[in-house]
């Protein structure tokens, strides 16, 4: 058991999110961050799909009531045991009455906490993911309080075996130097001019105050639309489309953009002008509020190539862990 | 008009896009119209048929649909060709599928969308009136009686879920001539009362939850569509109730009605009326009320 006294600003259990639920308007959820999340799973032994604590800007603090084994990756913030300070992306013992604290971001948004057996909450449509607006999965559907008491899996064998073990520099992400983020542009995208096409990808865009697991709402330049006589059922707006199914890390601009992630909304009436690819959520993710972001355009080969880059390195981090 | 029938539209080509490497998204149309969204229930339901290896989430929308897939499955490009072959082997005159007509009881004009709606004028294209008195008079109805019996005169299809779990937006089942359509909100608003039954663009739709939102809101619903701890009977299988192709027929209660059913939901032994029905869009765009009203007299 893991007796939380302090939740963070906002930590929730997720896993790899929910699928086959989207055309009843359930998003996936998931972790923000998959590179991070599976590679802190691998480091305790887990599987990919086992449930860990994501943390938002601010970890938790808690004790653990029996030994255990554990990995912190993602955004570095500075985690200590019992108050000394642990390592980022290695695998830590953990012993029974110990307390874990985890400060606040230095570097990235979002850590991962995994425990060899994972998270053990019950699973909701398929899933431990935490799905907070409608309050489902994860620990009671919500974000974790102190007073929370969580249950951890039973580890897999081996996963002792594991401690000391850290993850090479080489596969550490610098969160703070990725500031570009690609992009297939497309969708709806014959809503804008030609112009504000161009300036999607020329402008510099500002991470706004209003970024969360929903959608990272982004300022810079105004962006204009095509004119048009808006089709009937659209509504009348500029930005407005007939409402449509929105893709994960899609970027909708009613005006300014909104970059939709796990937790996104399904669908909706604005236009759609592109999307994330899927290697580059993550880095995304990691972006702090005030940071600056940019959108670099790619094709959808370029897209594809950059996933099964991201595919075969967690292959090879697995196997380095695994020796 | 009682006798207008519905004309098919003609579609453009539908347009394929890449939603990143994860997501194909086929525009079927820019307008909303039933062929379009005929179009899209019948090309999702054969991809769903066919089981397509590495298809993750089968998504139809109101004139459009969105697949999300594993690329390292398959290539988006393969799907887009399996996605032209299903769109050229298409005979909508043949189709039909089989679906729900669900009583759905509204208390018009109640208490707690009026506080919403009062509360967020500022936001409103009119300060002055009601969004039902706006929505009657720019539809041409002299008063809000005569609007509201247009909108519950005819069933409205489920043309879609989503924006969140269970939000069904439906399109009124008449033909085009005597569809209402009003704008949203100039600024949409931070509240709405969880089971408002609201109206955008040509859209009715039923809020499942508390939150924000930007349609003008006529009403309130008894009845959940969303119920997360799958307490309420109908909702054994699923926590979402409506499912896209569903038919509502949304009928006017009053005030002790709705205090009735809304005891019984919260109970958790409220049963929704409704009954499976076979739907054939060709005849329904042969005569359009006729249609209805053979379908809605099932339930009434």
């Amino acid at each position: 058991m893991i007796d939380v006294h302090e939740g963070g600003i906002s930590s929730t259990v997720q896993d790899l999110g929910r699928t086959g639920h989207y055309h009843i308007g359930m998003p996936p959820s998931g972790a923000m961050d998959e590179y991070a999340h599976t590679v802190a799973n691998y480091l305790v032994g887990n599987d990919a799909d086992a449930a860990t604590i994501e943390m938002t800007y601010q970890g938790i603090t808690a004790t653990f009531d029996d030994d255990a084994v554990i990995a912190i990756t993602g955004a570095d913030m500075s985690p200590e045991l019992n108050g000394d300070p642990i390592g980022s992306w290695e695998t830590v013992a953990v012993e029974a009455g110990d307390e874990l604290s985890v400060q606040f971001a230095t570097d990235g948004a979002r850590a991962y906490l995994a425990v060899a057996g994972g998270i053990d909450v019950p699973e909701v449509m398929g899933s431990r993911s935490t799905y907070t607006l409608v309050g489902i999965g994860g620990h009671e559907g919500r974000g974790l309080e102190a007073g929370d008491e969580l249950s951890v899996g039973e580890p897999p064998n081996g996963s002792v075996d594991l401690v000391g073990t850290r993850l090479p520099d080489e596969y550490i992400p610098e969160y703070a130097d990725e500031n570009a983020v690609r992009i297939v542009v497309g969708l709806t995208s014959y809503r804008l001019t030609d112009e504000a096409r161009a300036t999607l990808c020329d402008a510099e865009w500002t991470v706004s105050a209003e970024a969360d697991r929903v959608g990272y709402r982004l300022e810079g330049p105004d962006l204009e639309f095509e004119e048009r006589e808006q089709p009937f059922g659209a509504g009348t707006d500029p930005s407005n489309v007939v409402d449509l199914g929105y893709p994960i890390g899609s970027i909708q601009v009613p005006q300014q953009p909104i970059v939709l992630m796990q937790d996104a909304v399904t669908g909706g009436g604005y236009a759609t002008v592109g999307t994330v690819i899927s290697a580059d959520r993550g880095l995304l993710a990691q972006r702090q509020t005030h940071k600056t972001v940019s959108f670099e355009s790619v094709d959808v080969e370029e897209a594809i190539d950059a996933r099964t880059r991201r595919s075969e390195r967690l292959k090879e981090i697995r196997s380095v862990i695994d020796g | 008009m009682a006798n207008e029938r519905i004309t098919p539209d003609d579609l453009p080509e539908p347009r394929y896009e890449y939603g990143a490497d994860d997501h194909v998204f086929v525009e079927l149309a820019e307008a909303m119209s039933f062929t379009a969204n005929v179009k899209a229930m019948a090309i999702t339901q054969q991809v769903a048929e066919r089981e397509i290896d590495g298809v993750i989430e089968n998504c139809p929308a109101n004139a459009s649909y969105m697949l999300r897939i594993d690329p390292e499955v398959i290539h988006p490009d393969d799907l887009i060709a399996q996605l032209r072959e299903i769109e050229s082997d298409l005979d909508l005159t043949e189709y039909e599928w089989d679906t729900r007509l669900i009583d759905v009881p509204v208390l018009f004009q109640d208490p707690w969308t009026h506080e919403t709606l009062m509360e967020f004028r500022d936001r409103h294209q009119d300060a002055d009136a009601t969004d039902l008195e706006y929505s009657a008079q720019i539809n041409g109805y002299d008063s809000v009686e005569a609007f509201l019996d247009a909108f519950v005169g005819a069933p409205h299809m489920v043309t879609m879920v989503g924006f969140v779990p269970g939000l069904p937006w439906c399109f009124q089942m008449v033909p085009r001539s005597e569809q209402l359509e009003v704008p949203k909100y100039v600024e949409p608003r931070t509240d709405t009362p969880s089971r408002a039954v609201g109206f955008g663009g040509a859209f009715s739709v039923i809020y499942p939850v508390q939150g924000a939102g930007g349609y003008q809101l006529y009403g309130r619903t008894p009845i959940e569509v969303l119920d997360v701890d799958q307490i309420l009977p109908d909702f054994r299988d699923s926590m979402v109730f409506p499912n896209p192709g569903d038919i509502l027929n949304y009928r006017r209660i009053d005030r002790d009605t709705y205090d009735e059913i809304r005891e019984s939901v919260e109970a958790g032994e409220y049963e929704y009326t409704y009954q499976r029905v076979s739907f054939s869009p060709d005849e329904f765009f042969e005569s359009p009320h006729e249609y209805t009203d053979d379908l809605t007299a099932v339930i009434e």
